[in-house]
This record gives C-alpha cells, structure tokens and sequence, in this order.
C-alpha cells in the first residue's frame, strides 16, 4: 500500500488554466520583443526609401551617385553623390590604415602575453575608451592634431582626410581590439599547448596557430571597426574641413557622407528636392554599413561553427 | 615482453625501487641509446599546495612506461615535468632533480623550447591545428628550419606511417585535418609529435576521448613505436597499462591534505600480478579508485 503522503495529488499538480495564459502571455511578449528589433530595421529601411523617393524619381540615383558635383543650393541644384562616398571612403581608408594594425597587435598582446592585472585593466580601459563620446575625441583632434597635421604637412589649413581618419582611427581601435581579442581567445588553449609542446615559442605560436585560427573573428573586427568608422558623424565634421569636392589626396579637405546630412539637414525645406537628396545619402549610407555588418555576422558565424565540432 | 633489464643485459639493472642510483650507473653502458628519464626527489606545488612529493623514478629508454593511479594523483602533472609544459601553467614548481640522458632539464639547464623538439607530447583530446593533414605534420619539422620539399615530404611520410595513419590518408594529404575522426585525429597528433624525431613522446590519456575501435589502433600504434621511441604514457585503463606497458609506476594520494607519492614501480608483469605494496594490489583489484 502506498501511503496516503505519497499518492499524487492531481488537481493541485497539473497546469491550471491561470499557468497556461500567464505562460501564453508571456511567450507572446517576447516574441514581440524579437520581432520589434526587424520590424525597427525594416522601418528605417522603408523610411529612407519614402523620404528619398522625390530625389530619385527627380534626380535619379545613378545621376546623383556618378554626379561629381554637389551644389545642393544653386539653381537647379546639382546633387553628384560621388564627392561625398569618395570622401567617407578616403577617411574611413586612413582610420582603417591606422586602427587595424595597432587593434590587432594590441589585441595579440592582451589575449596572448599580457598576465594578471594588466590584462584585466586593459580590458575594462578599452571598454572605457568606446564608452567616449565622440565629440571629446573631436575636441582633442581640434586641439593637437589640426595644429601637428597643418604644420608638418606645411598646408594652409589642418583641416584634411587625414586628420579626420587619424582621430576616427583612434575612435576605432577599442572596437577592433575587444573583437579580435574575444577571437584569440576563442581559441581552445589545446592548441596552443600542442604548439608549445612541439618546441614552439610562444610568439611562433601566436603566428603560426593561434592568429591563422582566428583570423575569421578578426576579420570581423576590422569589419566591425569599418562600420564604426563610416558612420561616425562628430568628429569627421569637427576636423575635415567639410569641402564638397572631389579630393585628390589624403591631405585635402573631404566631406563625408555623415557630416553632409548633419550639416544641411537643419537648412532645407521640409520636403524640398535638397531634403529628399540628404535622405538618399542616408539610404546609401544604410546599405554600406548594413552590407558591412552582415558579412561580419556571417564571418564571425562561421568561426564559431569551426569551434563546435 | 620487453623489460628494462634488456638495457642492461649483464643483470645488473633490477627494476626494482629506488632507480636513482643503478640508473645512473646504467647510463654509461648505455649512453648510445637515448631517451632515458631519471627523476630524483621530484616534488611538484600549485602556488603553496604540495601535490607531489619525493618521487624517484627511472624511466627506461625505448620502452613503454605506464603512469596508473585514480584521479587527481598527479600523474598528468608529473608527466607534465618532463617536457616542461608545468611552466607553462604558471604557479606551479617544481622541485628536486630531473634528467634526460644524465642531463638536468630544470631551471636554466635547459631551455624548454628546445626540450620539447626532444620530448614530445600527445593530449587527452585530440587538437590538431586547423590546417590540411600535411602542415600539421610538417609543422614541427618547420619550426626546426627545414624548409626543403622533398624533405619535409619525406618526414611528413614517415611519421604518417609511424602513427599507422599513411594508408589512410596518403592520397588525401592536402584534406584538413578536421575532416578525420577522432582517432584519425589523434593518430595524426601522434604523427605530428613524431615529426620532430623525439627520443621520447609523453602521452596523457591517449585513448580516452575515443572509441574502442580507435583505441585499439592507438594502442596498436604505440606497440609498434616501442622499439624506436621512449613512451611515458598515463592512463586511467588498467587493461590498457597491462596491455602495452614494459614498466608500470603506480601513484596514489592518499587523502586530500597530503601530497600524492609514487607507491610502487616495477616491471608491468609483476606490478599486475605480484604487487609488493598492498595499495597497489588493492588499486588494481579495484578495490578503490
């Protein structure tokens, strides 16, 4: 005979019909949630396309985007995108020249030599570091670097590609670092021992093994530090010099795609041709950097599918 | 079964405890075949934490010596004094005397990098690197400076013959390694710690992470390097030491607070068979561990 404390109690134990609606309800709202972030996306996405749709049915986007002149404000206006794209690409080219290489050493450093505290204070430095706002990093460029830049070049003004891409250089680094940092360490400590344990030093281990195998993630960081850097608006419009031109050198003074839509979009009719145009540069904006996140994704993705066999 | 007493044919040898002395003697009779460990007091702490103390060891050249003993006796740690991969893990020391043909490893004797061309070593699991199955053969060899094709394809040959992993894999040497199975993968690390012509390869639970077909093929790969390599292997598989070990050195820690110890050592056979100590007998019994 089972005793009386044992036998269960059905009525008390099973899924009441208040548990069953407390649990759907639940489900429910954080479905939504998920949803809400690609709804969000698509909405910025289908946003840009509306405001943008007078332009490119006035102007045409292969017009504006092969067009090497923007005098937004003659009459008729003439909107060549080109001068714009050329000048985020030079920037963002100057900062990835400068951020790739230290990010990655810097990261090589902290995963595989640096012990013990020094690790641990570097990281939460680095952390602090992308915590900036970027309009600090712009007053620090402001104050140093148009100064150094104008006299060792010897140019009429600082205010160039370089020194814009330098300081969004500087701007780019943690993110490189704390990316490719998590790649190297990804990377299971077996390997690194059967390299030791072959009679490699620690830095041909580095080289030879621990680099190469996470050389997706750390192609994924300079992906990540691209997007950082092209969509950074602040600090390329505190330090470039804003001209509408097409550069011919990194010592000239550019205008990025940013800093147009910061700079005119308080100026022109709501509506109008001109505001249309800006939202065009948006769209053209929105699909560089998504086309650029998502390979990161995809990238960094495929690393972690390496990792779990 | 091949003994230590081969080394020595005179007799003279006894693989009986304490090795120290008669190792050493032994050393210059047979200073032509290499390979040889000798440990004399070796005690071994993670930062304060005494975990192995005061083991005297001979290991024999070019014959298999099985480290047995339950979990957490040190014997991965105390293999890991032989190439010098502790240094590695930081905060551990290492204390007394170890030498490889009568010469000390420790401290500034020697410089680990180069001791680990002598003394390689295979994982529990397997981790070949993420490259095709040549490269991670030929790694070690390119980290010694050969850069010669012909060279390394020969070497590349001969240590995937030496794994018993040529056949399986010859026409497809250019394939990444993480294509084969685990005991193809594992047979490949034994290839790759082959390459660098080691006198001798320490193996910590070559067979645990794989099947018992694998196994089987580890196991038959070590019975065939025997002859031409020294192996210190551990293993929790005491059908597997009794299988292919010449000499077995038992390890216990007999409670949480003191220090493990080597308890007994001697030829495999007698060790399964007619153990002095009656831990050991109690432990291959199976009365604990």
């Amino acid at each position: 005979m089972t005793p009386a404390s044992l036998t269960p109690n059905r009525r008390r134990l099973g899924r009441t019909v208040t548990t069953r609606a407390a649990e759907a309800v639940l489900r429910a709202l954080i479905y939504i949630c998920g949803w809400l972030c690609i709804v969000i996306l698509l909405a910025i996405a289908a946003f840009l396309v509306y405001n943008s749709v007078r332009s490119l049915r006035e102007a045409g986007l292969t017009t504006m985007l092969s067009g090497m002149q923007w005098y937004p404000t003659s009459d008729p206006g003439r909107f060549g995108l080109a001068p714009l794209v050329v000048g985020s690409l030079l920037v963002t080219a100057v900062a990835l020249a400068l951020a790739v290489p230290v990010g990655i050493a810097a990261a090589v450093y902290i995963s595989e030599f640096s012990g013990g505290a020094v690790k641990e204070v570097s990281k939460s430095v680095i952390e602090f570091l992308a915590a900036v706002p970027s309009v600090v990093y712009g007053l620090i460029g402001v104050a140093v670097l148009i100064p150094a830049v104008k006299d060792s070049f010897g140019l009429s003004s600082g205010m160039t590609a370089l020194t814009g891409g330098i300081v969004l250089g500087i701007m780019s680094i943690p993110t490189v670092i704390s990316i490719s940092e998590d790649a190297l360490h990804a990377v299971p400590v077996e390997l690194r021992q059967g390299s030791a344990a072959l009679g490699n030093t620690r830095w041909q281990t580095t080289y030879k093994v621990t680099v190469p195998a996470a050389s997706s993630g750390i192609f994924a960081s300079v992906m990540l530090g691209l997007g950082r850097a092209i969509g950074e608006t602040m600090a390329v419009l505190m330090l470039t010099g804003n001209a509408a031109v097409m550069p011919h050198g990194v010592l000239e003074s550019v205008r990025t795609m940013t800093g147009t839509i910061a700079a005119e979009m308080g100026e022109v009719v709501q509506g109008g041709l001109h505001y249309s145009v800006l939202f065009t540069v948006g769209l053209v904006l929105f699909a560089i950097t998504f086309g650029i996140n998502l390979a990161a994704d995809l990238v960094l993705e495929r690393q972690q599918r390496r990792w779990r066999r | 079964m091949v003994t230590a007493v081969r080394i020595a044919p005179d007799g003279t040898l006894s693989l009986e405890a304490p090795y120290v002395g008669e190792a050493k003697r032994s050393l210059a009779e047979v200073a032509d075949i290499q390979g040889s460990f000798t440990l004399s007091d070796v005690s071994v702490a993670y930062g304060r934490e005494v975990v192995i103390e005061g083991v005297d060891l001979f290991i024999p050249p070019r014959a298999v010596t099985a480290l047995i003993g339950p979990s957490g006796c040190g014997k991965s740690t105390l293999l890991r004094c032989l190439n010098r991969m502790n240094d590695e893990l930081g905060n551990v020391h290492v204390q007394g005397e170890i030498s490889l043909d009568g010469q000390s490893i420790m401290g500034r004797a020697m410089d680990p990098v180069e001791l680990r061309m002598r003394v390689g070593q295979v994982f529990q699991r397997p981790n070949p690197f993420p490259m095709s199955i040549y490269d991670n053969v030929a790694y070690g060899p390119r980290t010694q400076g050969i850069r010669r094709r012909s060279e390394l394809d020969s070497l590349v040959e001969e240590s995937l013959k030496g794994a018993a992993l040529w056949e399986e894999v010859r026409k497809n040497l250019k394939k990444h390694a993480f294509e084969l199975s685990g005991g193809q993968q594992q047979r490949l690390c034994i290839a790759r710690a082959l390459a660098t012509k080691p006198e001798v390869i320490l193996m910590d639970e070559p067979a645990s992470a794989l099947d018992p077909i694998s196994t089987q093929q580890i196991e038959d790969t070590i019975a065939e390097l025997r002859s031409s390599v020294t192996i210190v292997i551990v293993t929790h598989n005491m059908q597997q030491a009794a299988r292919i070990s010449d000499q077995t050195a038992f390890m216990l820690r007999e409670s949480l607070d003191t220090p493990a110890h080597l308890i007994e050592v001697g030829d495999t056979k007698k060790i399964f068979t007619n153990p002095d100590d009656r831990r050991t007998e109690s432990y291959i019994t199976g009365r604990f561990g």
